[in-house]
Protein backbone atom coordinates (compact mmCIF):
# COMPACT_ATOMS: atom_id res chain seq x y z
CA UNK A 1 0.00 0.00 0.00
CA UNK A 2 2.42 2.22 1.23
CA UNK A 3 5.67 0.78 2.56
CA UNK A 4 8.09 2.13 0.31
CA UNK A 5 7.45 5.30 2.51
CA UNK A 6 9.70 4.19 4.98
CA UNK A 7 12.64 3.76 3.28
CA UNK A 8 11.96 7.19 1.55
CA UNK A 9 12.02 8.39 5.23
CA UNK A 10 15.54 6.62 5.92
CA UNK A 11 16.83 7.62 2.34
CA UNK A 12 15.96 11.93 3.33
CA UNK A 13 17.25 10.64 6.67
CA UNK A 14 20.83 9.09 5.21
CA UNK A 15 20.87 11.90 2.55
CA UNK A 16 21.21 14.98 4.92
CA UNK A 17 23.42 13.00 7.00
CA UNK A 18 25.92 12.74 4.23
CA UNK A 19 25.97 15.88 3.01
CA UNK A 20 27.37 16.71 6.99
CA UNK A 21 29.41 14.67 6.66
CA UNK A 22 30.85 14.95 3.08
CA UNK A 23 31.34 18.82 4.40
CA UNK A 24 32.78 17.92 7.44
CA UNK A 25 35.37 15.72 5.23
CA UNK A 26 36.57 18.44 2.81
CA UNK A 27 37.13 20.59 5.71
CA UNK A 28 39.42 17.78 7.62
CA UNK A 29 41.32 17.73 4.16
CA UNK A 30 41.63 21.07 3.80
CA UNK A 31 42.99 21.78 7.48
CA UNK A 32 45.18 18.94 6.66
CA UNK A 33 46.74 20.17 3.53
CA UNK A 34 47.77 23.43 5.45
CA UNK A 35 49.28 21.41 8.15
CA UNK A 36 51.17 19.80 5.33
CA UNK A 37 52.23 22.96 3.69
CA UNK A 38 52.99 24.16 7.73
CA UNK A 39 55.66 21.10 8.02
CA UNK A 40 52.90 18.67 10.25
CA UNK A 41 51.37 15.51 8.69
CA UNK A 42 48.30 14.75 6.73
CA UNK A 43 46.08 11.57 7.24
CA UNK A 44 42.95 11.19 4.87
CA UNK A 45 40.81 8.71 7.11
CA UNK A 46 38.10 5.99 5.48
CA UNK A 47 35.41 8.70 3.18
CA UNK A 48 32.27 7.85 4.92
CA UNK A 49 30.65 10.22 2.88
CA UNK A 50 31.89 7.47 0.20
CA UNK A 51 30.34 4.51 2.43
CA UNK A 52 26.69 6.34 3.14
CA UNK A 53 26.39 7.21 -0.87
CA UNK A 54 26.10 3.45 -1.14
CA UNK A 55 23.11 3.45 1.62
CA UNK A 56 21.56 5.87 -0.06
CA UNK A 57 21.55 4.76 -3.87
CA UNK A 58 19.93 1.31 -2.60
CA UNK A 59 17.38 3.19 -0.35
CA UNK A 60 16.61 5.73 -3.21
CA UNK A 61 16.68 3.40 -6.06
CA UNK A 62 14.99 0.43 -4.26
CA UNK A 63 11.92 3.14 -3.15
CA UNK A 64 11.67 4.40 -6.68
CA UNK A 65 11.04 1.03 -8.44
CA UNK A 66 9.04 0.12 -5.74
CA UNK A 67 6.36 2.65 -5.73
CA UNK A 68 6.31 2.21 -9.59
CA UNK A 69 5.16 -1.35 -8.79
CA UNK A 70 2.92 0.40 -6.23
CA UNK A 71 1.90 2.73 -9.66
CA UNK A 72 1.64 -0.86 -11.35
CA UNK A 73 -1.31 -2.10 -9.11
CA UNK A 74 -3.11 0.67 -8.89
CA UNK A 75 -2.03 1.72 -5.03
CA UNK A 76 -0.34 4.90 -5.67
CA UNK A 77 -2.05 7.11 -7.86
CA UNK A 78 -0.82 11.12 -9.42
CA UNK A 79 -3.74 12.94 -8.35
CA UNK A 80 -3.90 13.78 -4.05
CA UNK A 81 -4.10 12.12 -1.63
CA UNK A 82 -1.92 10.35 -4.13
CA UNK A 83 -2.25 7.18 -2.31
CA UNK A 84 -5.75 5.01 -2.88
CA UNK A 85 -5.81 4.00 0.56
CA UNK A 86 -6.28 7.08 1.86
CA UNK A 87 -9.62 7.59 0.23
CA UNK A 88 -11.14 5.20 2.18
CA UNK A 89 -10.93 5.76 5.93
CA UNK A 90 -11.39 1.79 6.91
CA UNK A 91 -8.12 1.30 4.67
CA UNK A 92 -5.66 3.54 6.45
CA UNK A 93 -5.14 1.33 9.75
CA UNK A 94 -3.93 -1.85 7.33
CA UNK A 95 -1.54 0.56 5.33
CA UNK A 96 0.06 1.99 8.71
CA UNK A 97 0.33 -1.45 9.85
CA UNK A 98 2.16 -2.41 6.61
CA UNK A 99 4.43 0.55 6.77
CA UNK A 100 4.95 -0.50 10.49
CA UNK A 101 6.18 -4.24 9.29
CA UNK A 102 6.79 -4.20 5.64
CA UNK A 103 8.75 -0.82 5.03
CA UNK A 104 10.36 -1.20 8.81
CA UNK A 105 11.61 -4.90 7.53
CA UNK A 106 12.56 -3.19 4.17
CA UNK A 107 14.62 -0.54 5.48
CA UNK A 108 16.11 -2.50 8.09
CA UNK A 109 17.42 -5.34 5.82
CA UNK A 110 18.84 -2.36 3.38
CA UNK A 111 20.84 -0.91 6.12
CA UNK A 112 21.94 -4.56 7.46
CA UNK A 113 23.58 -5.21 3.99
CA UNK A 114 25.24 -1.77 3.85
CA UNK A 115 26.36 -2.48 7.15
CA UNK A 116 28.10 -5.72 6.03
CA UNK A 117 29.06 -4.37 2.60
CA UNK A 118 31.10 -1.57 5.04
CA UNK A 119 32.57 -3.97 7.62
CA UNK A 120 33.79 -6.07 4.42
CA UNK A 121 35.12 -2.59 2.95
CA UNK A 122 37.19 -1.49 6.51
CA UNK A 123 38.40 -5.22 7.18
CA UNK A 124 39.96 -5.00 3.38
CA UNK A 125 41.21 -1.34 3.79
CA UNK A 126 42.66 -2.44 6.78
CA UNK A 127 44.47 -5.27 5.10
CA UNK A 128 45.86 -3.36 2.84
CA UNK A 129 47.15 -0.63 5.34
CA UNK A 130 48.35 -3.07 7.75
CA UNK A 131 51.63 -3.73 6.06
CA UNK A 132 52.43 -0.09 4.89
CA UNK A 133 51.90 0.64 9.18
CA UNK A 134 54.42 -1.96 9.77
CA UNK A 135 56.81 -0.56 6.99
CA UNK A 136 56.37 2.77 8.43
CA UNK A 137 56.53 2.06 12.27
CA UNK A 138 59.85 0.14 11.53
CA UNK A 139 61.02 3.05 9.99
CA UNK A 140 59.76 5.92 12.34
CA UNK A 141 61.91 3.63 14.80
CA UNK A 142 65.30 3.61 13.07
CA UNK B 1 8.43 -12.71 -11.39
CA UNK B 2 9.58 -8.78 -10.97
CA UNK B 3 11.87 -10.23 -7.40
CA UNK B 4 14.00 -12.38 -9.98
CA UNK B 5 14.09 -10.14 -13.34
CA UNK B 6 15.22 -7.42 -10.33
CA UNK B 7 17.63 -9.74 -8.92
CA UNK B 8 18.89 -10.91 -12.52
CA UNK B 9 19.49 -7.36 -13.44
CA UNK B 10 21.22 -6.76 -10.03
CA UNK B 11 23.37 -9.47 -11.25
CA UNK B 12 24.04 -8.82 -14.37
CA UNK B 13 24.89 -5.29 -13.45
CA UNK B 14 27.27 -5.86 -10.77
CA UNK B 15 29.38 -8.42 -12.60
CA UNK B 16 29.57 -5.13 -15.40
CA UNK B 17 31.05 -3.19 -12.64
CA UNK B 18 33.36 -5.55 -11.51
CA UNK B 19 34.64 -5.83 -14.89
CA UNK B 20 35.47 -1.89 -15.24
CA UNK B 21 36.70 -1.72 -11.03
CA UNK B 22 38.00 0.29 -9.74
CA UNK B 23 36.84 2.70 -12.74
CA UNK B 24 33.40 3.58 -12.51
CA UNK B 25 32.88 6.11 -15.18
CA UNK B 26 29.73 4.75 -16.40
CA UNK B 27 28.14 4.80 -13.01
CA UNK B 28 27.40 0.91 -12.78
CA UNK B 29 27.79 0.99 -9.48
CA UNK B 30 24.96 3.46 -9.19
CA UNK B 31 22.73 1.09 -11.25
CA UNK B 32 23.81 -2.54 -9.14
CA UNK B 33 22.80 -0.56 -5.92
CA UNK B 34 19.71 0.22 -7.70
CA UNK B 35 19.04 -2.85 -8.85
CA UNK B 36 19.94 -4.55 -5.21
CA UNK B 37 18.00 -2.14 -3.48
CA UNK B 38 14.95 -2.89 -5.23
CA UNK B 39 15.73 -6.80 -4.89
CA UNK B 40 16.49 -6.92 -1.50
CA UNK B 41 13.04 -4.84 -0.54
CA UNK B 42 10.93 -7.26 -2.87
CA UNK B 43 12.51 -10.31 -1.17
CA UNK B 44 11.73 -9.08 2.44
CA UNK B 45 7.91 -8.36 1.16
CA UNK B 46 7.78 -11.84 -0.53
CA UNK B 47 8.67 -13.69 2.30
CA UNK B 48 6.34 -11.53 4.86
CA UNK B 49 3.88 -12.22 2.81
CA UNK B 50 4.72 -15.72 2.28
CA UNK B 51 4.62 -16.35 5.87
CA UNK B 52 1.79 -14.76 6.49
CA UNK B 53 -0.51 -15.53 4.10
CA UNK B 54 0.69 -18.30 1.87
CA UNK B 55 0.30 -19.09 -1.25
CA UNK B 56 3.00 -19.12 -3.94
CA UNK B 57 6.02 -17.39 -3.15
CA UNK B 58 6.94 -16.11 -7.16
CA UNK B 59 4.03 -15.12 -8.86
CA UNK B 60 4.69 -16.09 -12.75
CA UNK B 61 2.56 -15.19 -15.26
CA UNK B 62 2.00 -12.05 -17.91
CA UNK B 63 1.13 -9.15 -15.76
CA UNK B 64 3.63 -10.17 -13.47
CA UNK B 65 6.66 -10.42 -16.26
CA UNK B 66 5.28 -7.15 -17.63
CA UNK B 67 5.77 -5.58 -14.27
CA UNK B 68 9.15 -7.16 -14.20
CA UNK B 69 10.33 -5.58 -17.59
CA UNK B 70 9.13 -2.14 -16.61
CA UNK B 71 10.96 -2.29 -13.69
CA UNK B 72 14.28 -2.82 -15.47
CA UNK B 73 13.44 -0.01 -17.71
CA UNK B 74 12.45 2.38 -15.43
CA UNK B 75 15.87 1.38 -13.04
CA UNK B 76 17.83 2.11 -16.47
CA UNK B 77 16.34 4.97 -17.55
CA UNK B 78 16.95 6.64 -13.96
CA UNK B 79 21.03 5.67 -14.50
CA UNK B 80 20.69 7.13 -17.63
CA UNK B 81 19.47 10.87 -16.52
CA UNK B 82 21.70 10.29 -14.00
CA UNK B 83 24.40 9.51 -16.35
CA UNK B 84 23.64 12.19 -19.14
CA UNK B 85 23.19 14.53 -16.12
CA UNK B 86 27.06 14.09 -14.47
CA UNK B 87 28.31 13.43 -18.41
CA UNK B 88 31.71 12.06 -17.67
CA UNK B 89 32.84 12.41 -21.39
CA UNK B 90 31.46 16.05 -21.35
CA UNK B 91 29.82 14.77 -24.44
CA UNK B 92 26.51 17.15 -23.66
CA UNK B 93 29.03 19.77 -22.82
CA UNK B 94 30.56 19.86 -26.49
CA UNK B 95 27.27 19.78 -27.58
CA UNK B 96 26.03 22.90 -25.92
CA UNK B 97 29.59 25.07 -26.15
CA UNK B 98 29.00 24.67 -30.02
Amino acid sequence: MACFLVPVGEAVVTTVVQKVVEKREKKAVEQGEKKVSGGGTASIGVKWSQRLGWLNKMLWGGAILLALEHVWHGEVVPWPPFLTAMETPGEVGPMLHEMATYGVAMAITVTVVWAIIVVIAELRAKAKAMPGEEAHAVGGGA
Amino acid sequence: MWLLLTALAAIIATALWYVNAPGDKYKLSLLSFIYWGAAIMWLVDHVIAYVQEGGEFFEINADATGLGFSVLLFGLFVWLIVLLVSDPKRVLKRVLKK
